[in-house]
């Protein structure tokens, strides 16, 4: 089988690191050898897979040796659960340099050293908002084929959701890039499941798994463990077999989204009860205002 | 002594048809406007210091050129940074001729080159503990330093490097004077935008901050905008000197820090290239009460005019004085003019260069009987096209911003006795067969502004125009 390369994106704090993890630990029951890429400054998207945070980052590393070319592959490349095999690109701290450059640095030190040799998936874990075109480097030049967007019935989860698909479809026809579909993390909003089936369609895309909310994540995550190595006949394990099942079944199946205006979604969370109507909300404020008056 | 003449005005509007000719309709339509035929109209009538239009091939440079090329670099008791990637620092090395007097890597540091070397870990990590680091290792190799400026290339804009916070950290624990530059390359439209911003920086990290203790007297003046290239701040000074004023800051041609600190203190700011240096005269005018005056030392005639316009500002000594200098060049003035002129009466010379020199340079040419057929500037604004008017005849070809193809077809089509312009123009007007004169760097020669300059001047244009040379490119196997 051929190399497929998938990327994890979403709003920051939606919890893109623990599914992602999650769902790759299931994938590896399917027999498929797996490298984690880590692109964020923070080094957090391995660490339930290696029990441990990552010491080691691509750029750190290169900083004190005097650039990328006087490293090694095994200097970064970290064996963790089951074998898969992880790497962080790290980068600068908070409001310094550009962590967009070092993210663009790691990838191709990754690719030039054949860190992508013998694996049959690589994931891309990217932090939350896309702000720079470093950040966008997994989408653009071939790399992931298949993006996953972790969102939750929040409205601001779905803004970003939509504003990534805006990213995929400007290198969808350059790069070949296509959006898989959408994740999403429970938060036990109001019409959660509805809400996310019904942006899958407006993105022209789909619901790929409804993950349920579950404190079994948060005790696993507490010992620095997926749920699928701390938990492994649990039922949340179950539905990251389930997540991974779907995305191995999901080669080749992705779309070019077509991502809607910020007016259509409004509609649409108005639509849903989430948003409130201008109408709404001043008779609302005229029934308080009435209330007080009393 | 001024030449009266006009140009063929039909020719130079088919020539400016036939260039637009050959673009697509966009691009035509927007060169359009900085090409004209000169009318009397005092602007030109062209549009200038806005974007290149893309594929134009422009010969202008950037903001750290502007900055760092022009107005700063030549300070030459301070160490300039070229804070980021070595290419920029490395192709601008060595300045631009800019002659100064010091011992280099003692007391004077103009040729020598500073750069932080930013690799792929100070993008990603940031620069400013190296840009610290850099400091502090010139302040132990070079303790004579008075000052160091960091001009920033591209890369410090876009990760958002704090070269100010250093900036204010290293001059606190030195106690010198630290000036950070913000000309990062990617800003404004060419090297003018960092001119401005390079003024700025005098302004607020060295005028703002100085607190000088200064005897002055009636007589001090202040050149603003020479930049001693080949000479020329010097050979400009004596005839201030010899009229009894006291220059007594050049900027920024062998400038220290404290000609710059102390300039507020002057009573008349005279300035030369007013595209590059307008800025400052503007601010210390409107904060000290200086005025400033714009003055023109190439040629005779605009150095007497100039001398005598410096002179009325002053008391009737220094105008007897003025009247003196001018008698006692004078026969230096007629020995130049009576071997160059024959030789050069009826030449005529196309002109592209910056932002001063296109006008500033014409009368010069006419001095000796030339004529001038077109004249154009890389980054002039506006006010510098309204102060062109006067100086070109009608009929004169007006080009802004021109492009290498531009350049060529104009010069195919008018068929000048010499070019005047850029190195990058040199070699592709030579092989036309048209003599050249670099008019940037004077062509490792000068100086060119004063007396002095004018013989140099003479010199040099009689060298390019009548060399044998250009008599022996006929193939031999055409002869006859």
């Amino acid at each position: 089988m051929s190399l497929r390369q998938i990327a994890f994106y979403g709003k920051g704090g939606i919890g893109k690191s623990t599914t992602s993890q999650n769902t790759l630990a299931a994938l590896v029951e399917l027999d498929q050898k797996i490298l984690i890429v880590g692109c964020d400054p923070k080094a957090d998207s391995t660490r339930l897979i290696l029990n441990s945070k990552a010491q080691d980052t691509v750029l750190h590393l290169a900083a004190e040796a005097g650039s990328v070319e006087d490293l090694e592959l095994e200097d970064v490349l970290k064996i963790g659960y089951k074998d898969i095999k992880c790497v962080e690109s790290g980068g600068p701290e908070p409001g310094v340099g550009c962590a967009g450059r070092g993210v663009i640095t790691a990838i191709n030190f990754l690719e030039e050293n054949g860190a992508y040799e013998g694996v049959d998936y690589v994931s891309y874990d990217v932090l939350g908002d896309v702000v720079c075109g470093g950040f966008a480097m997994p989408i653009r030049e071939n790399k992931a084929q298949e993006i996953y967007i972790v969102m939750s019935g929040e409205m601001m989860a779905l803004y970003a959701a939509n504003n990534i698909s805006k990213g995929i479809l400007k290198y969808a026809n350059s790069g070949g890039v296509r959006l898989g579909g959408l994740i999403c993390n429970e938060r036990q909003t109001d019409k959660e499941l509805e809400l996310a089936e019904a942006l899958a369609a407006k993105l022209g895309s789909k619901l790929i798994h409804f993950v349920p909310r579950d404190n079994i994540v948060q005790h696993a995550e507490l010992r620095r463990q997926t749920v699928l190595e701390y938990a492994p006949d649990s039922k949340q394990a179950d539905e990251y077999r389930q997540l991974a099942n779907k995305i191995h079944a999901n080669g080749g199946q992705g779309v070019i989204p077509t991502p809607i205006s910020m007016e259509e979604l409004e509609e649409m969370l108005m639509d849903f009860g989430i948003m409130k109507t201008e109408e709404q909300q001043l008779a609302e404020l005229a029934a308080k205002e009435a209330a007080a008056a009393n | 002594m001024s030449l009266d003449y006009t140009n063929d005005a039909e020719l130079s509007k088919k020539l400016i048809e036939e260039v637009l000719e050959a673009y697509p309709e966009k691009g035509a339509k927007k060169r359009k406007k900085h090409l004209n035929v000169a009318d009397g109209k005092s602007d030109c009538g062209v549009k200038s210091n806005v974007k290149s239009v893309p594929g134009m091939m422009t010969v202008r440079g950037c903001a750290y050129a502007g900055s760092k090329g022009v107005v700063w670099g030549p300070i030459k008791d301070m160490v300039h940074i070229s804070h980021g990637p070595v290419g920029c620092g490395h192709y601008s090395w060595s300045q631009r001729r800019n002659y100064y007097i010091g011992t280099t890597g003692v007391n004077a540091f103009g040729t020598m080159q500073f750069t932080t070397d930013f690799q792929e870990r100070d993008i990603v990590f940031g620069g400013d503990k190296k840009l610290e680091k850099t400091i502090d290792e010139i302040n132990a190799l070079f303790p004579l330093n008075n000052g160091i400026s960091v001009q920033s290339e591209c890369p410090i804009g876009l990760i958002g490097d704090d070269i100010e916070a250093v900036a204010r950290k290293k001059a606190k624990e030195t106690g010198k004077t630290i000036v950070p530059v913000r000309c990062e390359g990617f800003r404004g439209v060419s090297q003018s935008l960092g001119h401005h911003i390079a003024n700025d920086a005098v302004r607020d990290w060295v005028l703002e901050k100085a607190d000088v203790q200064w005897e002055g007297t009636d007589y001090d003046v202040v050149i603003i905008g020479d930049y001693n290239i080949g000479g020329d701040a010097w050979a400009s000074r004596i005839l201030l000197e010899e009229m009894g004023l006291r220059v007594i800051g050049s900027w920024s041609g062998d400038a220290t820090l404290a000609e710059l600190e102390r300039a507020p203190k002057g009573k008349l700011n005279l300035i030369h290239c007013y595209r590059s240096m307008n800025y400052i005269c503007r601010f210390m005018e409107e904060k000290y009460g200086v005025p400033w005056m714009e003055y023109n030392f190439f040629g005779p005639s605009q150095i007497e005019a100039s001398l005598r316009n410096i002179a009325k500002q002053f008391d009737e000594t220094i105008q007897q004085n003025a009247e003196k200098v001018i008698a006692k060049y004078r026969p230096l003035v007629d020995a130049v003019t009576e071997k160059y002129r024959p030789r050069l009466e009826g030449k005529t010379v196309m002109l592209y260069v910056g932002g001063l020199r296109p006008r500033h340079v014409v009368t010069a040419y006419e001095d000796l009987g030339m004529e001038i057929v077109g004249t154009g500037y890389e980054f002039a604004h506006n006010d510098d096209y309204q102060r062109t008017g006067d100086y070109v005849k009608e009929g004169t070809l007006i080009y802004d911003d021109a492009s290498a193809f531009e350049l060529e077809k104009f010069i195919e089509g008018l068929r000048p006795d010499l070019v005047g312009s850029g190195v990058k123009e040199k070699y592709p007007t030579q092989k036309l067969g048209v003599p050249f004169r670099q008019m940037h760097s004077w062509d490792y020669s000068g100086p060119y502004h004063g007396y002095d300059g004018f013989a140099i001047f003479a010199r040099d244009m009689d060298m390019a125009i009548n060399n044998p040379v250009w008599g022996l490119f006929q193939a031999p196997w055409k002869a006859a």
